[in-house]
């Protein structure tokens, strides 16, 4: 009987696909041939044990750390990028926060110059409060409905998402603007939440407008994967704490003034 | 699974970055529509890059990161070596990425541009290596007794591996492959991409590649065979009697 050559068993043992069922056959019964594919076979068994170092979930963002830095600008759209409606609604929301601390601040003027800054900075907090409050509750809206999204029984396989698409590219800018902010004003654990949270996001904008329902599947194990919709809620929460704290130390402090003016 | 239980290895080799996307999902059509997403996915986030969106191509460099290392790693052996094939791989990727086909698929791009970068890496230190290297201390290399190499007890795979002593003579034999040779066995082992792949990543036919993967293989066994074939023996032996003191023949 002719044995095989040790080409033809390397080559069989990596998946070569030419006479597999040929060499396959011989092996049944061919003792010195099995016993040698065997010997290979123990090289390549202790091969596959050498460890590969873990690289933790957050490896990707670790790299795009790194290089974005090193990335040079790419001559895209340029101007025409910020005639988009969407750009208009991140910008809005940001002009809408300003005026609305110069308006807070002209309106709590006070004529002591120290508890009027430190009203002014409250003010500012708050509508920065409020608005990454309503950011977040949006947000959640998105996913939640994109969680709970189910294929239709009947009808089109394909699943449209546009309108949860178009929405989270809305909301994309205008976390970047507050994650900025909130890394700024030294906010960790919100810039972090805020940092999960536009990832997710621009998952859902990158995404096809119509999906398959195990596209659909996918996303929403990628949103279950980086747990954003309960860290979404934990911070909405304590942002409406936050809120009411400061919503009743104005008021507080109006009537110690009140009082005062009487006295 | 394959007749020889490699997951990675079927009658029909199939693309290594499909693999590896899919490993985590459950039946074929699951795996079709995943690779789907991810492709669809990456295509646009492309798109959106060129447009000007530099954000976008943090989606690709996320997605891809992990696999890169793991590619990087096992043909450089070396994490500092690895993260820096990761990082210029990316880099490259987004510099040229215009000359990237919408069509073609990202992930395999990236993969090819990494080995290429990797495979020019290893070539680099390799020459240092050799202007470094004493001929005392090859000397010393040569002297170890094969014998010392073969663990006391019956070992099991895991134990092979967590064996320092045969893990650091493994990474010597890989060491000694050629830089080609090397890119072939992870490539193909590995990674189970398809000898088409590894014929582009090496730019050589696709026979040529084929019989990069066998040298390797061939130059593998012949390094590692008087360690680890002393497993099979040793096994053998103890199913039948008790185990033999260290020294005696096997």
């Amino acid at each position: 009987m002719k044995h095989l050559t040790e080409e033809e068993l390397i080559g069989y043992r990596e998946g070569e696909t030419t006479q597999r069922e040929a060499i396959a056959e011989h092996l049944t019964s061919c003792t010195a041939c099995r016993t040698e594919l065997e010997r290979i076979e123990a090289v390549l068994s202790a091969l596959d044990h050498l460890p590969v170092p873990e690289r933790g979930p957050e490896y990707g963002r670790a790299v795009w750390q790194q290089i974005a830095p090193r990335l040079p600008e790419r001559a895209g759209r340029g101007w025409r990028t910020w005639l988009e409606p969407r750009r208009w609604v991140a910008i809005g929301a940001m002009a809408a926060m300003v005026v609305a601390a110069f308006v807070a601040g002209r309106w709590t003027k006070k004529p002591d110059a120290g508890p009027m800054a430190a009203s002014v900075a409250q003010v500012r907090e708050r509508v920065l409060v409020v608005a990454v409050g309503d950011h977040l509750g949006k947000s959640e809206m998105v996913l939640m409905e994109l969680a709970n999204a189910a294929p239709p029984a009947s009808g089109p396989k394909q699943i449209n998402i546009s309108a949860e698409q178009q929405r989270a590219e809305d909301l994309l800018d205008a976390n970047r603007l507050y994650r900025e902010t909130a890394e700024q004003n030294g906010d960790r654990a919100l810039a972090d939440v805020l940092d999960d949270l536009e990832r997710v996001l621009m998952d859902v904008a990158h995404s096809p407008q119509e999906i398959t329902p195990a596209k659909l599947e996918s996303l929403q194990k990628r949103i279950e994967a980086h747990g954003i919709l309960f860290k979404v809620r934990v911070v909405g929460k304590e942002l409406q704490e936050k809120q009411n704290k400061t919503n009743s130390a104005p008021a507080q402090t109006e009537s110690k003034a009140r009082e005062r003016n009487k006295a | 699974m394959s007749e020889f239980g490699h997951p990675h290895l079927t009658a029909k080799p199939v693309s290594c970055l499909m693999i590896q996307m899919s490993e985590s999902a459950g039946s074929t059509q699951d795996r079709e529509a995943l690779r789907n997403a991810a492709r669809e996915s990456d295509a646009i986030a492309v798109e959106r890059t060129l447009a000007g969106e530099r954000d976008a191509f943090r989606v690709l460099v996320e997605r891809h990161s992990q696999q890169l290392f793991r590619l990087a790693y096992r043909m450089t052996g070396n994490e500092h070596d690895a993260e820096e094939v990761v990082q210029e791989a990316f880099l490259r990727a987004y510099r040229n990425l215009g000359q990237f086909g919408s069509r073609a698929n990202f992930g395999t791009w990236a993969y090819r541009i990494a080995a290429n970068y990797a495979i020019d890496r290893m070539r680099q230190k390799r020459v240092e290596d050799t202007r470094r290297q004493t001929p005392s201390s090859l000397a010393e290399e040569q002297e170890q007794d094969p014998l010392d190499l073969v663990p006391d007890e019956r070992p099991t795979p895991d134990r092979l591996a967590g064996n320092t002593e045969l893990r650091k003579k493994m990474e010597e034999a890989l060491k000694e492959l050629s830089s080609s040779e090397r890119t072939a066995f992870v490539m193909r082992h590995w990674e189970g991409c398809a000898i088409e792949e590894i014929a582009a990543v090496l730019k050589s036919t696709t026979s040529a590649a084929k019989n990069t993967v066998f040298r390797s293989v061939q130059k593998l066994r012949r390094a590692l065979e008087p360690y680890v074939g002393a497993r099979g023996r040793l096994e053998a032996k103890a199913a039948c009697a008790a185990p033999e003191p260290r020294g005696t023949e096997l």
